[in-house]
């Protein structure tokens, strides 16, 4: 919905523009780039290995996909301060299920009991977050007030829920969704990498047909053969280093054991693209089309931008309030999931200060907090950058104090670049 | 150019004894005001006489106390905004009302989109019919692409009004849609309004420029302290008659249409 911001009537386009790319995006490319840079040259070479990248992102998937939903609240003038919180709820509920109700109903080791809980966990998060919408929109109470209470009541619900205790083992199933156990090999991992690439450029050239249908003015045709270049190398890059992170011996001896083989000489197996990862590409994409390309996104927009002419436009803003906070609610069950798989079980402080990560990867991925202005791949992107920082701040052996004190004073400086481009750029700030 | 009322059938709309108050304070008094087609209506009187908080009353965006609305003499259920909308009833706010983050296209067709088979927003064919309609009215336009807070005062009215005219609206409501334009837009709308009129719209034109009512208006409704002063055929009567209906909240003699 943000579109690159244009100087007033300039001679010659600059190379951005005839590429319309955000500036904005290539600003927080750069950032990441350089903060890899650094902590790989710091660390000799460590960071940018296969196996570090592949660990980022699984680490990057729960904060990332709230972040999406942290657009949307925020791109309305709200905000959810019980992410962390709703997060911890909804994976009591996917533990509790999983381990203690469900086995006892289907059996041990049912293959129902992952799809199950999953559904009650997301469902919770719908309910939850449809609960805080409505008190918010039609009751009319502030939503940070909502929330602040919020992180307190479900914080405590997930925790009287366990008993405070840790649930675990989890079913085999849904272990998979975390990260490391669930991958989809080299083959796979290409297959789709393709198809995405594919989609990419059709998705480009698409765009370049309507546009010429209705006689719109469009980019020379090696602008938009370089963005299709770009969009595949990413892609691909992606692909082909997650491709390159092979499973550790000791593991496939112990898988080939645990099946009763011996492990060839010479055998290899790479990763792949994570399940979990594969979960927040699809998010990202499902949020995007939303935001962009449907009413119910259109309105967020206008709703953020100027709440009065959207009431007037006919738009029930109070039942857009409930919907917002649902769909938060229901990727606060999708981020439980994920977390929860990738720590092998539930724990009573799982998600603990995720609502801040969450609102500084939004606000760090350009979401303005006066509203109206916001993008899903800068979200991601935000939560990116702060995991990159932590994780290579942890490699480095910076101590826990200063991590935390790092993330918060970037999270201030972001901001305060922002207000400068803002400025700059004479948007309203 | 006015006609004697009796004669004319079935008035456009009518608002019949509307009242409106706020924490006590009667903003609207048991007011009457009808509007035929092809017909300007104007609404004066001071800040706080109690204009807009009327003609919301018609555009959905407030619900009167008491009172009635008919169309076309039938009696009209207006709740929220979508409901004026779906009797045609299109309203230009002193504000303006649009989102300044979206382009005019997203404003144009803001809780009216068109949409694909699939169900998604077609933004190339509203940027078309937004390019259209502007052609129209505003052939200087071009910033299709930018945000509104980008436009100008008086090309951000034009797309307040381009949303107003795009959708066949039978019943105009103009809240000082000239405050804030240059004397050459402001030539424009007056024009508008002329063109409008003429394919039998009826238009509610609030206003507080004399000059302007005497220009563009047919017939003008006086309100006071939320009170309706009176309606006058503004061809037969003065300036000062009018400035005298605002300031002291009297009719003159034998005009009362």
């Amino acid at each position: 919905m943000t579109k690159p911001p244009k100087a007033s009537a300039p001679a010659k386009p600059s190379l951005f523009k005839t590429l319309e790319i955000d500036t904005r995006l290539l600003g927080m490319i750069g950032a990441f780039v350089v903060i890899c840079l650094v902590f790989n040259i710091i660390t000799d070479g460590r960071f940018l290995t296969a196996r570090n990248l592949f660990n980022l992102s699984i680490q990057t998937v729960s904060v990332a996909i709230m972040a999406t939903g942290m657009v949307f609240v925020i791109v309305t003038r709200h905000i959810d301060l019980s992410v962390g919180a709703l997060l911890a709820t909804c994976s009591a509920v996917m533990g509790v299920m999983q381990v203690q109700m469900l086995p006892g109903i289907l059996g041990l080791g049912s293959p129902l009991i992952a799809p199950l809980a999953i559904l009650g966990g997301l469902l919770a998060g719908a309910l939850i977050g449809a609960f805080n919408g409505w008190l918010i929109g039609y009751q009319r109470i502030p939503a940070f007030i909502v929330t602040l209470g919020g992180l307190l009541v479900w914080r405590n619900v997930g925790w009287y829920m366990t008993d405070g205790q840790t649930l675990g083992p989890l079913d085999q199933n849904f272990l998979l969704l975390g990260g490391v156990e669930g991958t989809i090999g080299a083959t796979g991992s290409w297959i789709l990498g393709v198809l995405f690439s594919l989609a990419a450029i059709w998705a480009i050239w698409r765009a370049r047909a309507a546009k010429i249908q209705h006689e719109f003015p469009v980019k020379p045709l090696w602008a938009e053969g370089a963005l299709m270049a770009i969009s595949v190398g990413a892609i691909m890059g992606f692909v082909a280093i997650l491709n390159s992170y092979e499973v550790p011996i000791g593991r496939l001896k112990r898988e080939f054991e645990a099946r009763g083989e011996v492990l060839p000489e010479g055998y290899s197996e790479v990763y792949g693209l994570p399940i979990s990862v594969l979960i927040l590409i699809f998010v990202a994409i499902a949020m995007t089309v939303l935001a962009r390309r449907t009413r119910l996104g259109r309105y967020i927009f206008a709703t953020g931008g100027n709440p009065d002419a959207a009431e007037l436009s006919g738009i029930n803003t109070r039942m857009l309030t409930v919907k917002i906070f649902a769909l938060m609610g229901f990727l606060c069950g999708l981020s439980a999931m994920v977390a929860q798989a990738r720590l092998a079980n539930h724990t009573n402080d799982i998600g603990t200060l995720d609502e801040l990560r969450v609102i500084a990867a939004a606000v760090i991925g350009g979401t303005a907090l006066a509203g109206g202005i916001g993008t899903i791949y800068g979200a991601i992107l935000g939560a990116i950058i702060m995991q990159s920082l932590q994780s290579g701040m942890a490699m480095v052996g910076v101590d826990a104090p200063f991590q935390n004190i790092v993330v918060g004073a970037l999270l201030v400086l972001a901001v305060w670049i922002d207000i400068q481009y803002r400025k700059r750029t004479g948007e309203k700030v | 150019m006015s006609q004697s009322t009796e004669n004319r059938g079935t008035p456009l709309v009518e608002l019949r004894d509307i009242s409106i108050s706020f924490g006590g304070i009667k903003a609207v008094d048991h007011v009457t005001v009808d509007l035929y087609p092809g017909e300007v209506v104007g609404l004066l009187g001071h800040n706080g006489a109690g204009k807009s908080t009327l003609i919301k009353c018609l555009s959905g965006a407030y619900q009167m106390d008491a009172g009635e609305i008919f169309i076309n003499g039938d009696k009209a259920e207006i709740r929220n905004p979508r409901d004026a909308r779906a009797y045609n009833i299109e309203t230009i706010y002193q504000t303006l009302a649009l989102a300044d983050n979206l382009d005019a296209a997203s404003n144009l067709f803001l809780g009216r989109e068109l949409v694909t088979p699939a169900g998604f927003v077609d933004d190339a064919r509203m940027e078309a019919e937004t390019r259209k309609i502007m052609g129209r009215l505003n052939p200087n336009f071009r910033k299709f692409k930018d945000p509104v807070k980008a436009l100008s005062g008086g090309q951000r009215q034009s797309v307040a009004i381009a949303r107003a005219v795009y959708f066949n609206a039978k019943i105009l409501i103009m809240d000082e849609p000239t405050a804030a334009l240059g004397p050459h837009e402001t030539q424009m709308v007056a024009e508008l309004i002329q063109e409008l009129k003429a394919q039998g719209l009826g238009i509610f034109l609030i206003e507080h420029d004399i000059h302007n009512v005497m220009k563009l208006c047919d017939r003008a409704s006086v309100m006071k302290n939320g009170q309706l002063v009176g309606t006058v055929n503004v061809d037969e009567v003065t300036d000062e008659d009018i400035l005298g209906m605002i300031i002291l909240g009297k009719t003159p003699e034998g005009v009362s249409a």
